[in-house]
Formats: structure tokens, sequence, C-alpha cells
């Protein structure tokens, strides 16, 4: 044979699946918020959220060269970390502070642990933290929605969210299930409509990027605290689901691969540990909001989860 | 019917329409025919024919060295043209016997004698000694000598004996044709394992995507003890392991055989050659091989001479050398991939991929993300990515106390892996190292 040919060992057929091909599809999922939110809060909207990922993308892209490390952009999930921190900060906040979000999402949480897949808190969350402490009066700004202005006037009046306004018992202000459900209400970017959040999770199921077992898990123990530690109101329980971030949290950002656990019972115990904790933000906390919090502290938490969860051999004989 | 299954594993692409419906015809080799000593897992044979001896179809030209080996017997008539050293398959090189075919595929005269009457009078030892003598082996690709698995301790009872017609890797259809064409010979074959078993019951394990074999062969069961069974159709259904799980419902205990669940498997082709080692004399002289891929313009399914060089059987399906970046003897999940093809089939060959540009994944391997898809789909239950962290790090113990050991190899994780990377190579090259050690 005069043509070489390739020898590796074996398996030789390999999954069409990529790291690149499932961060696309989070973006794809991510889309439908997005295109509310324009809606909701105007163009600026998307403003931020192309700043963000210009400002990631960049910053990653930085690393590479300054450091001589790979270039690892083209695996998009410095994309994802963008339009996610974009997704957790209001439509008004200054441009400035996205950015440096993006700086302390991609270099400080992600970068300096070793890039993809060894940072051990989501980069997104982290730089929304940090953004908290540092500004947080651009970041618990929140105009009110002004449906179909893509260019609303600068000077709309800030409403409290209604996670605030149900921390502050006055629950007769709440607006209506129907506008949470859609979006009509003040709050972050991507926490706008959790029906269009919805869509890109059952996106994502059906593309099996993620399981039901985080988020359903994280959702439901939300739902059953809430229910228990607030006077057995069954409506307002539900209602709260879709306020703040929940959705947002439970499905992009709880099930992130790197910072949760990698067995399903170890997921289990960390989306029901991150419900036990948003709970209790929300409800006996200073913040009317958890869900960042929570996911970050049991970030903390997924190399104990993973050191201890084992999983049942096959051959390993009856469960002790 | 229902089907069985075991859990975890994952869903291929079968690819298997090119060669399902294509009957097994039979390939006639040219002048020179190679028989490397070793073709089974265990001790080499020793070469008991000498060069310018002439030989028969059948005649034995390489006498089992040990308990852990069978003979070779030579699939043509003709002269021994040398004894030297030949590259053979895994860029081995193994003392081979080489033989010039005359043609005339004369029967060795003495074939008769090794006849066996299927009366009381069958002992297992010499059922044993005649399969043995008729160089058995798994013929799923294993090649674990068969009389070492029959030779079961006397404290060991064998209530089952499974044929393992699952055929999980894609493009294989050998078995598949074997179990339409030969499906009486498969069923004698057992029913004469049964006669020295009594107590076993016999199922044939066959995975869904074969209807028309499962139909066949239900329809020749009919009257016998045996039992058919439809299986679910998910790789890797036929490790033997994981037939017993699904046939049975027991697991093999973590460091057991198959024997310690009372479990015997056997592949549908070695049942053939029971029953013909038994009833005609023969010994195993021919292997039954799918040639597909995408570079084949003629896929088929060949009977071919073992010893028959792989030059020559691509000849005959017409691949196209050009077009072909990747030979694979065996199944892409588990087959080897061959940098030479003037090599011989030998008895483990079942069969001949040859695949093009878009066949084969070239994608270089990038960090874990941590995903767990590997966890998913690992039949086994072990943690692939965290055996591979230590296996590339060299932490042995790390890996001993992850039970890296227990890995069968099946390629699953490497398979799923979005990051592609080569989990079950770091971990077959850990496991080696370790053996190595010992």
């Amino acid at each position: 044979m005069e043509k070489m040919l390739i020898v590796s060992s074996s398996p030789h057929a390999k999954a069409k699946h990529t790291t690149r091909s499932i961060m696309l599809d989070v973006i794809i999922a991510l889309i439908p918020v997005l295109l509310v939110s324009i809606y909701f809060y105007g163009l600026r909207a998307l403003l931020l959220t192309i700043v963000s990922v210009i400002s990631c993308v960049g910053f990653e892209w930085l690393w590479g060269k300054c450091f001589k490390r790979p270039i690892t952009i083209k695996d998009l999930s410095a994309v994802v970390t963008g339009i996610l921190l974009a997704y957790n900060v209001p439509a008004s906040a200054p441009i400035y502070v996205v950015v440096i979000g993006a700086f302390v999402a991609i270099i400080f949480a992600k970068q300096v642990f070793g890039g993809i897949g060894q940072n051990f808190i989501n980069p997104a969350l982290a730089a929304r933290a940090f953004l908290l402490a540092g500004y947080s009066t651009a970041m618990r700004t929140f105009n009110v929605p002004t449906p179909g202005q893509l260019f609303p006037s600068v000077d709309v009046v800030t409403s409290a969210t209604p996670l605030e306004l149900m921390q502050n018992g006055m629950t007769q202000e709440l607006p209506s299930l129907m506008d949470s459900l859609v979006g009509n209400i003040g709050g972050c970017i991507g926490e706008a409509s959790a029906i269009a959040l919805l869509v890109g999770a059952i996106y994502l199921l059906v593309k099996k990027v993620i399981t039901w077992h985080i988020p359903v898990c994280y959702i439901g123990t939300v739902f059953v605290l809430t229910f228990l530690f607030n006077g057995f109101n069954l409506y307002e329980s539900f209602y709260s689901l879709f306020l703040g971030g929940l959705i947002l949290g439970a499905f992009f950002m709880a099930t992130d691969y790197t910072t949760t656990p990698m067995t399903i019972k170890g997921q289990i115990i960390f989306a029901v540990g991150a419900g036990l904790l948003t709970t209790l933000i929300r409800l006996f906390g200073g913040y009317p909001e958890g869900v960042s919090y929570s996911i970050l502290i049991m970030n903390l938490v997924v190399p104990l989860i993973d050191k201890y969860i084992k999983i049942h051999r096959f051959g390993e004989g009856e469960k002790a | 019917m229902k089907r069985l299954t075991f859990k975890k594993g994952i869903h291929l692409n079968y690819h298997k329409e090119a060669t399902a419906d294509k009957k097994i015809e039979l390939m006639l080799p040219n002048k020179e025919l190679v028989f490397p000593m070793s073709q089974h897992i265990g001790a080499p044979c020793v070469p008991i024919v000498k060069k310018g001896d002439y030989v028969y179809v059948g005649q034995k030209i390489g006498q089992a060295d040990g308990f852990m080996s069978v003979p070779i017997h030579s699939s043509v008539s003709g002269i021994v043209k040398t004894i030297e050293t030949r590259m053979t398959f895994k860029g081995v090189r193994d003392n081979c016997v080489v033989i010039e075919n005359d043609g005339l595929y004369e029967e060795e005269p003495q074939m008769k004698e090794h006849i066996k009457q299927v009366d009381e009078n069958l002992t297992k030892e010499a059922l044993i000694e005649c399969i043995k003598e008729a160089g058995i082996v798994g013929m799923g690709g294993a090649t674990f000598p068969m009389h070492v698995k029959l030779s079961t301790p006397p404290d060991k009872k064998v209530s089952y004996i499974l044929v393992n017609g699952a055929e999980c890797e894609p493009y294989l259809t050998s078995d598949h044709r074997v179990m339409l064409e030969y499906g009486e010979e498969v069923i004698k074959g057992l029913s004469i394992l049964l006669h020295v078993f009594k107590e076993a019951q016999a199922i044939i394990g066959i995975e869904d995507n074969k209807m028309d074999a499962f139909e066949h062969m239900t329809q020749l069961a009919k009257g016998t003890p045996i039992k058919v069974q439809l299986l679910h159709t998910k790789y890797p259904q036929g490790s033997e392991k994981h037939l017993i799980y699904s046939l049975t419902q027991q697991e093999v205990p973590s460091g057991k055989l198959p024997i310690d669940v009372g479990c015997l498997v056997h592949n549908v082709d070695s049942v053939v050659a029971v029953y013909r080692a038994v009833t005609k004399g023969q010994p195993v002289t021919r292997r039954i091989v799918t040639v597909a891929g995408g570079a084949v313009k003629k896929p088929c399914n060949l009977e071919v001479k073992i010893g028959t060089s792989f030059r020559e059987v691509l000849e005959y399906a017409e691949v196209d050398l050009e077009k072909v970046i990747k030979l694979i003897a065996g199944g892409p999940m588990m087959g080897v991939a061959i940098s030479d093809i003037d090599i011989p089939i030998m008895k483990g060959t079942s069969a001949i991929l040859c695949l093009t540009e878009e066949e084969v994944s070239k994608e270089k391997p990038s960090s874990c993300i941590r995903c767990g898809k590997c966890i998913d789909v690992c039949p086994m239950k072990l943690m692939p990515n965290a055996l591979q962290k230590s296996a590339i790090n060299g932490h042995y113990d790390a890996f001993l106390n992850k039970h890296g050991m227990e890995c069968i190899e099946c390629g699953c994780c490497a398979y799923t892996c979005p990051a592609k990377r080569e989990i079950v190579q770091s971990i077959r090259t850990a496991k080696s190292v370790i053996r190595n050690k010992k």
C-alpha cells in the first residue's frame, strides 16, 4: 500500500456532539428571552448583551495570547458566559459595569484556574456577585418595563422588584401572575420572561444538553420550602417560582457542567442544597434574591460531593 | 416478545443495511496462505509440519502448547513453502506457517475419525477434547479457547448456556448471516452442548434490529428446549457480562467469571463450529467476514479460508484503496486499526471495515468539561473521566481504587465524550501497565 493509513486505538467511531455544539445549543436556548427582554426593556438589553459577549471572548483571547496558551474561544464557552453575565445585570446598568463583570468572569473566575473545565465557580455568577458588591446601585436599579419601546426615555421610574415587595410583605402591590410569566416586570435582562426561559429550557432538555434532575429538584425544593415557611400559601409559593432568577438559575446556571457534580445522585444533592439556600435567603436573608449566591455556595461544595458520592458499580454485589 | 436489556450503554448508527441482506459468498484464495501460530488468547502453537511437506485441508499444522492453547489447521491443500516470522495483526511479528495452495482442496483422509456419535456414551471430557482438537475459539472476536470455558470445575453448576447473537458492533453482519443461513447448525451445535450440560437452559439472545434472524431462529428452535430471546438494540449488548445480565438478570461479580453465576457464553459461529467438529470432524478453517465501509464498492459477507491475505479480500470486495484512510479489523467500537494489508485473516477477524475521510472522526481532544456523559453511559458504572485523569497522571493506586481494572474497554466513554477525549485509550494503557508490573 502506497498511502499511509491512520492507525489509532479503538473506538474509531465518535458521537457527533462536541463541546462547541453543546455551547451552541445553550446559546440558541438563551435567545428567546433576549427577544422578550428587548421588547420590554428596549434595545439597551441587546446592546449590553453584545458588549458582554465581545468582552468575554476578548478577555479569553487576550489571556491565551498573553500567556501563550491555546486559544479556546472557538469552543463558544466564553460566548455563553458573556450572555449569562449580561442576563444577570439590569438593562439600565452602565456599559463599563458589564465590561468589568466580563473581566472578573473570564480572568478571575475561569482562566486563572486553568480555563474551561477547571473553574470551580460559575464565572457569570462570580461576576454578578462581584458587581453586586461593587456597583450595588447600578445592579439594583430596575426600570419599569416599557413594552414595545425600543428606546425608552431615560427617566423611567425605577420600581421595586416583585421579590422585594414580597419580602416586605407588600403582596397587594405584586404584578399579576400573567405579567410575571410573560416578563412585564422589572428585573435583570435574563429574568424578564419565565415563559421564554422555559422555551429555551425545553430545547435543552430535548437536545439532551441538560437533564431534568437539577432544575426539577431545585425548583421543587424552593416551592416546597416556600410553601412551608411562608404561611402555607399555595398561590404565592407557586407565583414566587417565576420571579427573580430562579428559572434562569435552575435551568441555565445550576446545570453548568463544570461547576456541578458529575453523577445524578450528586446533582440531586446539589440542587436540593441550592433550593434550600435560595429559600432561606429569600425569606430570611438581607437580600430579596438568593439564586446566585445559593448556586455559588453550592459550587464550592461540588468537589466534596464528587468525592463522596459513589456509583454502585456493575458486579459490586448487593448494596451494603 | 419482551425485549430484554442492561443499564446504561449507548445507541449508535449501525450502518448494517449495506450487508445485512447479502448472502455469504465463498471466496477462494490465491496461491499463498499464511497461518500465524498465535490466533487465540493463550500460548502460541508449535508448528508440526516442515518446509516441503504436503498438507491437506483440515490437517493440523500447529500443535497446541499447553491448556490455554488450541491447534491450528490448514484451510487449503498444498505444499508448506516456509515457516518464518511475518507481520500479523496489531503490528505484531509472529511465527507463521506459509502454505502454497494447490487449488485442489483435498480433504484430510483421517478427518472422519474425529467424528463423535452424540449419544449417551459421549462424555463431557470427550466432547471438550474434540472441541479443543478442532481449534475452536470464541468467534466473536475475543478468540478465547472454547474448551477452556467448557472445562468447568465440578463444584460449579452450569445453569445457562447463552448464545451471543447480539452483534452489537456497527457494520458487522457476519453473525446475522450465520443465524439466517446456518441457523440449523446453530441449533444442532447447541443441542450437542446441552447433551453434556443436561441441567442447563440454553438461550439464544438476538438484538431487535435483526428481526428476520430472530423469527428464523424461533422457528428452528420449536420443539427443542432452546429459548430464543429478543434483546434491545444497544451497545455493548454483546459484551459477555451484559448479555448475561440481559438474559438472566444476574451481574457477574467483579473479579469473577461467568461460570460463577452459572453461565457459559458462546458466539453463534462458535456453536456452528462445534456442530461441524462433532458431526463432520471438521476443524476451524474458515471465517465469516463482513467487508463494509464507505470505500467498499461491493459490500459483502464472505466465507474466507483462514490464512487468506487482507489484500485478496479487499480486491474481491472491490475496495477503492485510494479512498480508504482507515482500515479496521473488527467493528468500529472495539476493532483494531491496521497499517498493513499483507496480513492474514485469522480466527477472530469478524470484519474488515474500509473507512473513508467522512467516516473517521479526526477531532483533537480538548479539556474535560466535566459534563459527566461518560459516567452516564459506562455500562460497568465506573467513572471514566476520573479513571483517565489517574491514568494520564500515572496515579495507578488511585486508578485501582476506582476499579479501573474492571473496565471492559467497550469505548462508550470515548464515543460519547463531547471534548473528544481518548478516555478508554488512556484506561487501556494504564491497565496494561499495571498488568505488566505484576
